[in-house]
């Protein structure tokens, strides 16, 4: 039931969560992943066919806003927090599409 | 009598009757801190300036009968991932280090219309993540009922702040049982309201199904006061709910007569220790004696809500904290190769091991191939817990067990072994899973003079059966302690 | 050589919706506006800050799922996509995956072989990205918020095309679709209509599906013809040489007419999609499903059927007319004021046609109000102006929607009807241009025309033509 998780998993996921790890944190993160996701197969103790999967507790639906414009012009504050900023926009290291 | 010995609600009276002014109260929360918040570390950022400011406003408002309500003039502490505009608000994280929220989220806001005076934004687990606040960006607090102790977390800062008079009350919230832990660990009173009850807005999402503010305070009136203040319908939280029944504080009553209360046996297995069981069962005891109906059952399923509650809120986590990436606010490395470079050397210098920890769990669970086996199997565990819950609350009006396994652990003790720290939140964790609320108040020291949390849990919107059972124990409490005095 | 190909295409398109506010907060959706001056907490991905859904976009998904023959999802919920990239400020976009709005539909086209059905895998509902512009001085991009949150209806057919002809039918089929609905403009060049190609190819006659390439960056079906014509020769060189087609998204560059592949390993494409958990599910009843059906327009087959049918205008008149929503809106509008239909047709294919093209306008650009049109035709048949006065007044209804009746006033453009005024000039005309008539009298019919011109020159165009002809003949 060990789960083991190689070098390329961790090198995948830290791509997909934009994480760099130093090799020691690798191999740590290696060893807490394997020991959560065993921990995790408990749940696979308990027969859950037909059970939906439950994502909110309350069944409260259609909760909608009226297509009305409420906003004004807000630049100040919202670039006020940008680490760079340039000509009213968030500056970011080159793009390519 | 010295005005840090009131609680909130009594200072608020005295405020009323021009006893004591707001000035004057957040003075000696003030001076309290110089004494002690070196010591304790509860606070990220003290707002001194702002604070004595607002006292002198919220007075003006008190004294033309503009404010007038049961909260007005009482300093308050929140939880730091909870956005005050113009004060800074990190999360304890690196990652937020310098960010300055342009609004305010809107429990706050609705405590600020009541007149409450923010002293200062409390210490934290790094975005919520931990269970002893020792995962802070900031440095951990100490619990004031002994310092060699964690005060217990998430919400640690704001629980300590509340034990050690820095705060008359304070804002947490609640993602697996951190308001109610840390309540329990430091002493105080702490709760977590039905989800949906207070809004979310501008709360800095760990898990979005499982977070709710609540309350932390003195005693059980203050709680409810409190929640009552902050409670409502926002419709800038699509999740919110419209609820009729918010009206906490007429559950103030000393009596449970016919008050069904569940014992879950399975709350008192392996795992708990002697003396926190013997303190919880003895506070059933007093509660049968004031009239309750108190019998024990089989709740089910508590061994698999842990591994459910890690899958999901690791998930939703590892989405929610995506949003962290040095373009918009907070930190940005200085120097990068390029656009990816720029975002792995943020978010890897910014966040700390633990948040890495469950970003990377999140983000497994969530990948290619694994989401049904993992992320799905986890929804459909939760709907199982929920449905134990509902089996329990046809019987019973409220569930009565220990908020921990211990009282605070020492510092430096949890943070080694992560399943055996996840391991206590087994009492706490299937009540966020289950959307349930739940009050911990203090029911007794161990031998070494730590406190004793008793949780009770109520059903869905139910908050005024575990407010009613939390006080009539509270009353007869405090008439046993003036007995033995 | 020898092998023949078939092409198999599907479609992804994105449609931005003609709501006046973004999707999940109320800052404006408008053009035009100062970088990141239409955003908020909400579209910029602000630390606390949640979604709230536009119940407009609801419908207008409804309504175009409706008209496309789809099914209405009961029980639809949104779902994270998570993705880094600098124009998605949350870094994951609210999509829906597990259950869009809009299932199993169809749109009947003119295909390769008659009409045939493009099946419409789903649409769903889901948020635009903000814009990136890139900085040519310094080696950095910039981000604008103001498109981020913008509501989109993401359209998925099945592979059901088999040209670039029937791909750009379907286009226009859904374009014109959704026009009537008023729920977009569709604009391909103003990024309002956006569509990624899907294409394989296979030997003819093989069952199995080859492997697929998505095309991106496609702004104009031009671009789009030529992107699929060069894709499809890609692909079978390829396998012509003996080697694999890589499934891959490949960006369009439509002025060195090629495509390469957009990511990089940084871009895994794992988008651990799950369930949204700021917002709550979608409950669609019959009672609402039957609301937007009452709502939807008569659409352009069934216009088409009565122009023809009970307005007697010529079929030609009516497939031009109803191209486009704002036409056919002017003509009906225009006619029910009184006007006769088939003036009213031939002002709208001609002079507002000729317009359109000279101002470089779409008929959805078209401004002036009906009853200005009604207005002017009826100076016509009151004989009020001439034709070639009507034609000048006309421009300035089209540029600035002025009242013609006014302007004819104020300008003192009526026709002159005024026999014994016109005759004296008429007979001035004539003895200035003794060459003229001369070639008249030797059979030259078009030396009369000349005389006409001379006589409008002198009168400002204001003569009634009919009288200066009359009475020329008289003369001559």
């Amino acid at each position: 039931m060990a789960n083991v998780i190689s070098d390329e998993t961790i090198d995948y996921v830290g791509i997909l969560a934009k994480l760099e790890l130093s090799d020691e944190e690798k191999e740590n993160a290696k060893k807490d992943m394997e020991s959560m996701l065993d921990y995790i197969d408990k749940l696979n103790e308990l027969d859950t066919t037909g059970v939906e999967p439950m994502s909110h507790v309350f069944p409260v639906n259609n909760v909608f806003r009226e297509d009305v414009v409420t906003n004004g012009d807000d630049r100040e504050n919202i670039l006020k927090n940008a680490p760079e900023e340039q000509d009213g926009m968030f500056n970011v290291p080159k793009t390519f599409d | 009598m010295n005005i840090l010995d009131y609680t909130a609600t009594e200072l608020a009276k005295k405020i009323k009757a021009h006893e004591v002014s707001v000035l004057e109260a957040t003075n000696a929360v003030l001076g309290q801190i110089d004494k002690t918040e070196d010591e304790y570390n509860c606070y990220v950022t003290i707002d001194r300036e702002g604070a004595l400011k607002k006292a002198e406003e919220v007075q003006a408002k008190i004294d033309s009968g503009e404010i007038d309500g049961p909260l007005a003039g009482v300093p308050v502490a929140i939880k730091d991932n909870m956005c005050t505009e113009g004060i800074l608000t990190t999360c304890s994280s690196k990652i937020l280090g310098n960010f300055v929220p342009t609004f305010t989220s809107e429990a706050v806001l609705n405590l600020e219309r009541a007149g409450a005076v923010i002293i200062g934004k409390t210490n934290m687990d790094e975005f919520a993540m931990g269970s002893t606040t020792e995962t802070s960006a900031f440095g951990p607090t100490k619990n004031p009922k002994n310092p060699e102790h964690v005060p217990g977390g998430s919400s640690g800062g704001s629980a300590a702040a509340v034990a050690a008079n820095e705060c008359f009350y304070a804002l947490g919230s609640d993602t697996g049982g951190s308001i109610r832990q840390p309540a329990g660990y430091c002493g105080v009173v702490g709760m977590k309201p039905t989800y949906s009850t207070v809004s979310r807005y501008g709360l800095i999402a760990y898990g979005s199904s499982l977070d709710q503010i609540g309350p932390l305070s003195k005693d059980v009136t203050d709680c409810a006061t409190i929640l009552e203040v902050i409670a409502s319908y926002d419709s800038k939280d699509s999740t919110s709910v419209k609820r009729e029944n918010t009206d906490f504080t007429s559950a103030l009553v000393d009596d449970v007569k016919g008050l069904r209360i569940g014992i879950p046996r399975d709350y008192f297995g392996e795992g708990l220790d002697s003396e926190v069981k013997d303190a919880v069962l003895k506070a059933a005891d007093v509660l049968k004696s004031k009239g309750a109906v108190v019998e024990e059952f089989d709740l089910g399923l508590v061994e698999y809500a842990i591994p459910a509650y890690y899958t999901i809120a690791a998930a939703e986590a590892s989405s929610n904290l995506e949003r962290f990436d040095g373009i918009k606010y907070g930190y940005r490395t200085e120097e990068y190769t390029d656009l990816h470079n720029m975002y792995k050397k943020t978010r890897s210098e910014g966040f700390g091991p633990e948040v890495k920890r469950r970003i990377m769990l999140g983000s497994f669970v969530l990948s290619s191939g694994y989401y049904d086996a993992y992320y799905l199997k986890a929804l459909r565990v939760k709907a199982l817990i929920k449905k134990a819950f509902d089996d329990a609350f046809a019987k019973y009006d409220v569930i009565l067990g220990p908020v921990a396994p211990t009282t605070a652990p020492k510092l430096g003790e949890s943070l080694s072994d992560p399943i055996k720290m996840y391991l206590g939140d087994i009492y706490t964790i299937s009540i966020n899973l289950a959307g349930l609320p739940g009050i911990c108040l203090p029911c007794g020291n161990d031998s070494k003079g730590l406190p004793i949390g008793l949780q009770l849990i109520g059903d869905c919107f139910k908050e005024n059966n575990i407010i009613r059972a939390a006080y009539t124990y509270e009353q007869a409490r405090n008439e046993m302690e003036k007995e033995v005095k | 050589m020898g092998k023949e190909y078939e092409t198999v295409i599907g479609l992804e398109v994105h449609v931005e919706l003609a709501t006046k506010t973004k999707i999940f907060c109320g800052c404006s959706t408008a053009f035009g506006a100062e970088p990141n001056a239409h955003t908020c907490p909400v579209c910029t991905g602000m630390p606390g800050s949640l979604p709230v859904l536009n119940k407009q976009v609801v419908e207008y998904a409804m309504a175009v799922g409706l008209a496309t023959n789809c099914d209405i999802t009961k029980y639809s919920k949104f779902d994270r996509k998570n993705y880094f990239y600098p124009d998605n400020p949350q870094n994951y976009q609210i999509s829906q995956l597990y259950l869009p709005i809009c299932r199993n539909g169809y749109v009947e086209i003119k295909g390769d072989d008659g009409m045939k059905k493009v099946g419409i895998h789903e649409i769903h509902m889901e948020e635009d990205a903000g814009k990136l512009i890139h900085s040519e001085w310094d080696d950095c991009s910039m981000v604008d918020y103001n498109r981020s949150g913008v509501p989109l209806i993401e359209i998925v057919s099945e592979p059901d095309m088999r040209s670039a002809e029937e791909v750009i039918a379907y286009l226009e089929k859904l374009r014109m679709t959704i026009q009537y609905l008023g729920a977009s403009d569709c604009k391909l060049n103003e990024g309002s209509m956006r569509a990624d190609v899907n294409l394989s190819v296979r030997e003819k006659g093989a069952k199995e599906f080859g492997t697929r390439t998505e095309m991106k960056n496609l702004n104009s079906f031009k671009a789009i013809s030529r992107a699929i014509e060069n894709e499809r020769q890609r692909q079978i060189d390829l396998i012509e040489d003996g080697e694999k087609v890589m499934q891959e998204t490949r960006r369009w560059d439509d002025t060195k007419e090629y495509s390469y592949p957009m990511r990089s390993k940084e871009d895994a494409q794992d988008y651990r999609y799950f369930p949204e958990p700021d917002l709550v599910p979608i409950v669609i009843d019959d009672e609402w499903i039957e609301r937007i059906k009452a709502a939807q327009p008569e659409f352009r087959e069934a216009k088409m059927e009565r122009y023809t049918k009970e307005m007697g205008i010529p079929e030609y008149d009516a497939d031009i007319i109803t191209s486009a929503k704002s036409l056919a809106d002017i003509f009906e509008e225009t006619v029910a004021l009184g006007a006769n239909a088939k003036k009213v047709s031939n002002y709208l294919m001609g002079e507002t046609m000729r317009l359109l093209k000279e101002h470089n306008m779409d008929a959805e650009d078209i401004r002036f109000s009906p009853v200005n049109l009604a207005k002017l035709l009826k100076l016509i048949d009151d004989n009020a102006i001439n034709s070639s006065v009507a034609k000048e007044v006309f421009e300035k209804i089209f540029t600035d929607d002025i009242d013609p009746e006014k302007y004819v006033e104020e300008n003192g453009l009526k026709m002159d009807n005024d026999e014994d005024g016109l005759r004296k000039i008429i007979e001035e005309v004539v003895a200035n241009n003794p060459q003229s008539v001369e070639d008249y009298h030797n059979g030259k019919e078009k030396a009369i025309g000349f005389l006409v011109g001379q006589t409008m020159k002198a009168t400002q165009g204001k003569a009634n033509p009919g009288i200066i002809n009359k009475i020329l003949k008289e003369l001559l």
